[in-house]
C-alpha cells in the first residue's frame, strides 16, 4: 500500500503561482497545436524543472555546451513538455519553436533528444537509462576534476526498471554525492496507479538501503524544491535521491490523477474551455 | 586474442589518459597490472550490463573513451536498448570488447554462445562491427580504436588461435584483406574463418580449384570497394561465418553484391551455423565440425557449389 504521505496530501491541496500556470498554458499550447502529448506527466513535473533551471542548475542558455554547467537528465522522457517550455522559456531556443512541437520539421519531437534540442544533454525515452549515463557524467566530473553537479529527473513508472537500482547501485559504490536522482513519485503510471501495476513501497527505505541520503518533500512547492536542491549533496559522500511526491495533471481539475490524461491526442472544445478556466486564458 | 587485446587496452591507457576498463565481474586478476598503475583508470562495476553501458556513454559524453568488457551474448543480448540508446543514438567511442565471440564457450551451452551478435550489432546506425582473426591482429587493431568516431563492437576469438595474419597486412578499420589472390573461387571470411579458409584453399588446391581469400575482419563498415575488385573473373563467392546465416557476413555480403551488381550477381555460397540454438557442447572445433565449417567440409562444399555453378543456369524459379 502506498503510505499516506503528508507531502503527497500537500501535493494535492496545493495552489499555483502564476509562473506554475504560465508555464502549463506554454505546455497545453504545444499539445493544442501537435494535437498530442503526454500531459499528466509533464504537468507533474513542472514545478521541479522549473525550480531546477530558474533557481539551481549552473547553466548560461548562450553557451549550452560549457564544460562547467550542471548537467540536468530528464529520464523521463515522456515529460518532455515540461523540459521545452523551461528551455526556451530561459533563451535556449525560440519560444515559436513550441507551436512546432511534434511537426515533421520541428526540433521538438515527443521525447527530447541530444543534438536537435539546445540545452538536452541525453536522448531519452526509452526508460531506465538516464540515472546510469547520469552516473557516468557524475563520475567523469570527478576524474577530470570538475566541479558541476548532475541532476537526474526520473519518473515513478520508471523505476520499475531494474537497470535504475543497477545505477543506484553504482552511485553508492562510487560515493557521487554529486549525483542528484529526482523522482517524480505521482503515483500514476500509463495503466494506473503504481501500487497496482508494481508497487514502489516503501520507497524511501529502498533508496535508503541503496545508499543514497534520501529527501522528501511535496514536488508543487517551489520553496521547498529551492530549499532542498540547493543543498545538494543532503550528505557529504552519498548521492542524494529527492522523492517529489506529485500530482499527475497537477492544475487540470480533469486531468488530475487521472490516467487518461498520460498521453492525450487532440483536446476537444470543453476541454480547452476547462483548461482556461484551469489555467487561464492561452 | 584475449589476453593480447587486455593487454592492449593497459598499453593504450599509457599512452592516452582518456582510456579505461570497465568490466563487469570479469575472471580474478584481468589487467591487473593496469589495476595497479591506473587504479581510477580500471572499473569493475557488476554485473549489471544495461548500467554499465549507460554509465559508459556518460563517461564518453565526457571525452572519456571506456573500453567495456565481459562475454559476448552479456555485451549484446543483456544490454540492446542500452547499446543501441545510449551508444549508437548518441554515436559516442565506446568500445565494447566482447569475450567468446561465436562458438568459444561451446561447452557452457547457448546462454553463452554468441551466434547472431554481428547480426545485432550490425543492424544498429553508427556501430561498427570487428572480428579480429588472432592476436596479432587484435593488437593491430587495437591500436587503431583510440582515435575511430563512434562505438565499435569487437569479437574476439579465445586464446591460440593461431597466427595466421602477418605485419605487412597492416590493419585499417574498414579495409579487407585480400589474404590469397582470388582464382575460381573467392572465400570471404570474417574473425576466426580465415584459418579454417587458409586450410580449405589448399585442399581446394589440391584437387585442381585455385581459392582467393579476403578476410573482412570489419563487417561494419563493409569495404564494398575491396569485395568488387575480389570477385572478379571468379565463378563462385563463399562466405564463412561462425555465426547464424542471417545477418550476418553471408547477408553483408549479399547486400553489397545486390546493391552493387544488380542483376549480374556471381553465384554464392553461404556457409554458417544453421539458424538454431546449439544444443551440444564440446568444443569450439567440434561444433563447428558438425555444422559443416572444418577446413574439409568447406572445401568440399565449395566443390559441390563450383559444379553446380557450371551445370545450372541461374534460375529465378527453380522447380
Amino acid at each position: 500500500m502506498i503510505q499516506i504521505s503528508p507531502h503527497a496530501e500537500a501535493a494535492l491541496t496545493c495552489t499555483l503561482d502564476e509562473r506554475s500556470l504560465y508555464l502549463r498554458r506554454l505546455v497545453l499550447g504545444s499539445v493544442r497545436s501537435a494535437g498530442r502529448g503526454h500531459v499528466g506527466p509533464a504537468l507533474s513535473l513542472i514545478e521541479m524543472v522549473r525550480v531546477l533551471y530558474d533557481d539551481v542548475l549552473r547553466i548560461d542558455p548562450t553557451n549550452p555546451r560549457d564544460p562547467n554547467r550542471d548537467r540536468a537528465i530528464l529520464s523521463k522522457g515522456h515529460g518532455c513538455l515540461a523540459l521545452y517550455v523551461l528551455l526556451a522559456d530561459r533563451g535556449f531556443f525560440p519560444l515559436s519553436e513550441l507551436d512546432g512541437f511534434c511537426g515533421p520539421d520541428s526540433i521538438l519531437g515527443g521525447h527530447p533528444e541530444y543534438g536537435m534540442v539546445p540545452g538536452v544533454e541525453a536522448s531519452t525515452g526509452a526508460l531506465g537509462h538516464g540515472l546510469s549515463i547520469g552516473v557516468g557524467l557524475a563520475l567523469a566530473a570527478r576524474m577530470r576534476e570538475r566541479s558541476y553537479r548532475t541532476f537526474v529527473l526520473l519518473g515513478d513508472g520508471e523505476i520499475n526498471e531494474g537497470s535504475v537500482w543497477e545505477a543506484a547501485m553504482g552511485a553508492a559504490k562510487h560515493g557521487l554525492d554529486n549525483l542528484v536522482a529526482i523522482i517524480d513519485y505521482n503515483k500514476l503510471q500509463s495503466y494506473g496507479p503504481t501500487d497496482y501495476v508494481l508497487p514502489l513501497e516503501p520507497l524511501a527505505d529502498k533508496w535508503r538501503s541503496f545508499g543514497f541520503a534520501v529527501q522528501e518533500l511535496n514536488g508543487h512547492d517551489v520553496g521547498a524544491l529551492r530549499t532542498v536542491l540547493k543543498q545538494v549533496p543532503a550528505v557529504p559522500g552519498k548521492p542524494t535521491a529527492i522523492i517529489c511526491h506529485t500530482v499527475k495533471g497537477k492544475g487540470l481539475p480533469a486531468a488530475e490523477s487521472n490516467a487518461d490524461w498520460h498521453h492525450k491526442n487532440k483536446l476537444t472544445d470543453s476541454e480547452l474551455d476547462a483548461i482556461r478556466v484551469a489555467v487561464g486564458d492561452f | 586474442m584475449r589476453n593480447t587485446a587486455m593487454n592492449m587496452v593497459h598499453k593504450l591507457a599509457a599512452r592516452d589518459e582518456r582510456v579505461l576498463y570497465i568490466g563487469s565481474d570479469p575472471g580474478a586478476g584481468t589487467l591487473r597490472a593496469m589495476s595497479k598503475e591506473f587504479p581510477k583508470r580500471h572499473l569493475i562495476e557488476g554485473i549489471s550490463e544495461a548500467h554499465i553501458i549507460g554509465m559508459s556513454a556518460g563517461l564518453a559524453m565526457e571525452g572519456l573513451l571506456p573500453y567495456v568488457n565481459t562475454i559476448a551474448t552479456f555485451l549484446t543480448r543483456r544490454c540492446y536498448e542500452q547499446v543501441a540508446v545510449d551508444l549508437c543514438l548518441h554515436n559516442l567511442p565506446v568500445r565494447l570488447i566482447a569475450n567468446g565471440g561465436g562458438l568459444v564457450y561451446a561447452p557452457l551451452g547457448p546462454t553463452h554462445q554468441a551466434i547472431e551478435d554481428i547480426a545485432i550489432m550490425r543492424a544498429l546506425p553508427n556501430m561498427t562491427v570487428i572480428c579480429p582473426c588472432d592476436a596479432d591482429e587484435a593488437a593491430r587493431m587495437m591500436e587503431q580504436t583510440l582515435d575511430w568516431k563512434g562505438p565499435i563492437y569487437i569479437r574476439l576469438g579465445k586464446g591460440g588461435d593461431a597466427i595466421v595474419s602477418k605485419a605487412e597486412h597492416g590493419f585499417e578499420i574498414g579495409k579487407a584483406i585480400l589474404m590469397r589472390p582470388q582464382g575460381d573461387v573467392l572465400m570471404v571470411t570474417t574473425g576466426i574463418m580465415l584459418q579454417r579458409a587458409f586450410a580449405a584453399a589448399d585442399l581446394l588446391a589440391a584437387q585442381g580449384v585455385r581459392a582467393g581469400i579476403l578476410h573482412m575482419h570489419t563487417v561494419k563498415p563493409l569495404d564494398t570497394a575491396a569485395l568488387l575488385h575480389a570477385i572478379r573473373g571468379v565463378k563462385l563467392v563463399a562466405t564463412l561465418e561462425e555465426h547464424v546465416p542471417s545477418g550476418g557476413l553471408g547477408s553483408a555480403i549479399a547486400e553489397a553484391l545486390i546493391d552493387k551488381l544488380g542483376a549480374g550477381l556471381p553465384a554464392m555460397l553461404r556457409l554458417s551455423l544453421p539458424d538454431r540454438f546449439m544444443h551440444n557442447y564440446g568444443s569450439q572445433d567440434s561444433l563447428l565440425k558438425k555444422h559443416g565449417l572444418s577446413a574439409d567440409a568447406i572445401a568440399t562444399s565449395i566443390e559441390h557449389a563450383l559444379a553446380a555453378s557450371r551445370t545450372s543456369a541461374p534460375q529465378l524459379h527453380p522447380t
